[in-house]
């Protein structure tokens, strides 16, 4: 078969494919927008397209045997049919056949891969970290540092249930951007699939991709390894803007990053109830995912914190179980992640929220003295 | 009743009660516990992936919560891989084999007699892993799917514990199985039953056996080192203590690609027994078939790691992986080509099991097609993890393996019991069931590249319309299946008398001694070795 009507056959397809008008009736791929996605499309279709025109070719064959030779049309069987001279060769014939589509297929593969694997300097790097259940991203030329989580507002009939997230990923448009993969506690992978492939988030491993978006606009992934429960519930949500955009949103960042680590580092003592309305958004952000919004956690699975020992008990156990982490269990060490003013919030929310009416308000130098 | 008959009754000297099945040591009893054992489990099976496919029916957690939705996978797999297609073809192999290479009985039948046992108490350890969770102590249900990759594995509960050891015992028996196997088929072969006179089925069946003991100590070792780092301070698998996640996942695949094909071949052997009867003429090419079987039993065990494209592994390490999948498609597509070629200038009825035989030709054909997609690693970068991949194994594994399966019940049921079973209904099953997998796993290569991707528990509403039309469809497959049950019952109880041959195009190409004896068989198969020709 020519390039040519490979490509017609390649374009009809596309056609039935992309023609649904409807996202929830999408049948393919979402339209790329980067390079090395927008090659992979291509790749896509033509293997679909191949695929296609096989099975299109064997049943025909098979319907047409099956038509042919039935017994009911009084067909006689050929005994000697497998000692003529197709029965004979077939075995090279095939062979040779299978060989020559696998070879055109794996020649467009290897292209592509290579693209796939261009490693040029990038223009900036963003280290993503997959976490049980929320993703966490390093902006590495700016210091930026963001937490991710789904958005738990939206309700089952929104067309973004599942799909939306507190706080979306910037990005620069036109920009070659490298990706680094890492996860702190189960495998994960970050997909988005218009203008990122996946790749495994491996704790102890750093993977890398990249990709250069090409097109403003709010692009969306989700986990795709599995990840333990909460893996249907830790979408990707990135903001593709204007370079201009990007580099109002990276000062606006820094500004704010610095007005917080100013805040956290004075001497000041706090009262209850601002360290509690600090502490309910930090909870939100890095807690829910396991404890759940309620506190209740998931029986036999989170330990609830309304009402738990450590929650209502001695003050002391409780800042180191969120600084030190419980090892061998899903909780982490928050001290290298938060700072003490925070911690301090997040205890003082735990130890009031819920019904669990301690009245502790735990100050930054209590978590200071406690690391 | 013709007097050889007779004759074979008085020989028959069946042990009685509980003992006969017990204490056994006869292949045919020992390969209708196989069976019986496979359709229980096929029953659990099947009703845990109802449970998942129920919860998936619409957005939202309205059945299930994630972890019992994620232990669910996991059983529904282990279930199907090990409780069920591996025991039916190995009940298969014990009933068929002896029979059809003209042996008494099995090479070594209290060995036979172990590896079956053993599998009630697998089912039971197995059972045990999703009790156990929801005991104090119990920890979290095993939610990592039947992959069971670390540091997820690590994490999870005392099930993951049971999971292991079920492993383990399932490990013993098939190795015992296949070893007994191979051992009948080397040694047990009547006079002038050469290499190229077996029946395809007994290829199929050496070349599963040998894959067998090549692959499951490998798994073996695997989830016993995933056992050490659970509970004795190794980190083989965990970073922080200098291991590596992925050496796990290239244990696992090691074993795990090969099981693909040990899932598959005993079906492609029944296929070289199922088409040439009902096309009345001999196979096309049975030589090459054998070799492309061993092509493809060799070339399935040095590409295991196409499973993880995605974990980084060197362009030049991953090219190799995906050259050596591509070429998997020769034998295959030889192997489907001698199918419809050995129908071509057939003369063919439909029967059930000819009916399915079509069926699966057409449909592993499909599941090859989107296997070479997948093998394409760029796009495979996108396919991974996605529902368009549970799609593809599902049209891989249902034809190639489950339905092969059933073209085999239903072409020797007349053999095993003396009696034929319903044509209608077989035929009324055979449609149900087929149109109803079509319906369950078809639209889900769709929503796989829109973007959902597998093993999650609840998705996006952008998925809805696809995953309603697949749960209908996974209702209408499962419910099939209680028809399926009757037909069994129903034939076993009584029917229409089946004589030695019930298919008129039994016997073209192949020695088929299984024919020269009465439906069903004494209970010794040949006490004096038959001469082939």
């Amino acid at each position: 078969m020519s390039k040519r009507s490979l490509d017609g056959l390649a374009g009809v397809g596309m056609c039935a494919l992309s023609g649904s008008v409807f996202a929830e009736w999408e049948i393919n791929l979402p339209e790329p927008v980067s390079p090395v996605t927008r090659e992979i499309f291509g790749l896509h279709m033509l293997t679909a397209t191949i695929a296609l025109v096989i099975m299109i070719i064997v049943t025909a064959v098979i319907v047409y045997a099956l038509w042919k030779f039935r017994k009911s049309a009084g067909y006689e069987a050929d005994q000697n049919f497998h000692k003529g001279w197709f029965g004979n060769w077939a075995w090279v014939l095939v062979p040779v056949v299978v060989l020559g589509i696998d070879m055109s297929v794996a020649g467009k593969a290897t292209k592509v891969f290579d693209l796939v694997e261009d490693t040029t300097p990038p223009d900036m790097t963003l280290k993503v970290i997959g976490s049980q259940w929320k993703w966490t991203y390093e902006y590495m030329d700016d210091g930026i540092r963001l937490v991710s989580n789904l958005n738990r507002d939206r309700k089952t009939d929104d067309p973004l249930y599942l799909h939306d997230v507190d706080n979306p990923v910037v990005l620069p448009i036109n920009t070659r951007i490298r990706l680094l993969h890492t996860a702190t506690d189960v495998l994960h992978a970050w997909w988005v699939p218009a203008l990122a492939y996946k790749k495994d988030a491996i704790p102890g491993y750093i993977n890398e991709t990249w990709t250069i978006i090409e097109k403003e606009g709010t692009y969306r992934g989700q986990c795709a390894e599995i990840c333990g429960g909460g893996h249907a519930f830790m979408p990707i949500v990135i903001k593709a803007v204007s370079k201009e955009k990007y580099a109002a949103w990276v000062q606006e960042k820094k500004l704010a990053a610095a007005a917080a680590l100013a805040e956290a580092d004075s001497a000041k003592v706090w009262g209850k109830d601002e360290l509690y309305a600090k502490g309910e958004g930090i909870y939100r952000t890095n807690c829910v995912g396991c404890h759940q919004i309620n506190g209740q956690g998931i029986p036999n699975v989170f330990p609830a914190l309304a009402g738990s020992k450590i929650a209502t008990g001695d003050v002391k156990a409780h800042l180191h179980i969120v600084t030190h982490g419980k090892p061998g269990t899903a909780m982490a060490a928050w001290g290298k992640q938060l700072n003490d003013l925070e911690i301090a919030s997040v205890i003082t929310y735990e130890r009031n929220a819920w019904g669990n009416d301690t009245g502790d308000a735990v100050q930054p130098a209590d978590v200071k003295a406690a690391r | 009743m013709s007097t050889e008959a007779i004759h074979d009754e008085h020989h028959d000297h069946k042990p009685s009660g509980i003992g006969r099945w017990l204490f056994s040591t006869n292949h045919k009893d020992i390969g209708t516990m196989y069976l019986v054992f496979a359709l229980v489990m096929l029953f659990l099976g099947g009703a845990s992936a109802m449970l998942l496919r129920a919860e998936l029916f619409e957005p939202g957690l309205q059945i299930l919560d994630p972890d019992t939705y994620n232990n669910l996978l996991t059983n529904h797999a282990l279930l199907m891989v090990f409780g069920v297609v591996m025991p039916a073809a190995a009940g298969m192999a014990n009933w068929m084999i002896p029979m059809m290479i003209g042996a008494p009985d099995m090479a070594l039948p209290r060995l036979n007699n172990l590896s079956f046992w053993l599998l009630p108490f697998a089912a039971l350890m197995l059972t045990m892993s999703m009790v156990v969770p929801h005991l104090p102590g119990g920890g979290t249900p095993i939610n990592t799917g039947w992959t069971l990759y670390p540091p997820l594995s690590l994490q999870a509960g005392m099930g993951m514990d049971f999971a292991i050891f079920t492993l383990h015992i399932l490990g013993i028996s098939s190795i015992m199985a296949s070893i007994n196997i191979v051992t009948t088929i080397v040694n047990m072969r009547a006079p002038g039953m050469t290499w190229f006179k077996l029946p395809l089925f007994v290829w199929a069946w050496l070349l599963t056996g040998l894959l067998l003991i090549m692959i499951m100590p490998v798994l073996a070792g695997g989830v016993t080192m995933l056992l050490f780092d659970r509970h004795f301070g190794t980190a083989f698998f965990d970073a922080a203590g200098g291991g590596d996640p992925v050496l796990f996942q290239h244990l696992f695949w090691f074993f795990g690609h090969p099981e693909v094909y040990v899932l598959l071949l005993p079906s492609i052997g029944m296929l070289g027994m199922v088409v040439p009867t009902f096309s009345r003429k001999p196979l096309f090419a049975y030589k090459p078939l054998v070799y492309s079987m061993i092509c493809l039993t060799a070339l399935g065990m040095v590409v295991w790691a196409h499973h993880q494209y995605t974990v980084g592994m060197s362009q030049a390490v991953t090219t190799y992986f995906m050259i050596g999948t591509i070429l998997i498609s020769i034998p295959v597509g030889y192997m489907l080509f001698s199918f419809i070629f050995t129908m071509w200038r057939g003369s063919m009825t439909f029967e059930t099991p000819m009916l399915f035989a079509v069926a699966i030709v057409l449909m592993f054909s499909f599941a090859g097609v989107t296997g070479v997609m997948l093998a394409v690693v760029p796009a495979d970068l996108q396919y991974h993890d996605t529902y368009f991949v549970v799609a593809h194994f599902h049209y891989a594994l249902i034809p190639g393996a489950l339905f092969g399966i059933y073209a085999g019940v239903f072409y020797w049921l007349p053999k095993w019991t003396g009696h034929m079973y319903d044509e209608r209904l077989g035929k009324i099953f055979f449609w149900w069931t087929t149109i109803s997998f079509n319906l369950t796993f078809f639209v889900q290569h769709f929503v796989g590249l829109a973007g959902m991707p597998r093993r999650i528990s609840d998705y996006s509403p952008v998925f809805t319309r696809f995953n309603e039309i697949s749960s209908i469809g996974a209702f209408a497959f499962g419910a099939s299946h209680l028809l399926f049950l009757w037909i069994i019952i129903k034939t076993v109880r009584g029917g229409k008398k089946a004589g030695a041959k019930p298919w008129e195009g039994s016997q073209v190409g192949t020695p088929g001694l299984e024919w020269t004896l009465p439906s069903p068989p004494p209970f010794h198969s040949f006490s004096t070795p038959p001469m082939v020709k």
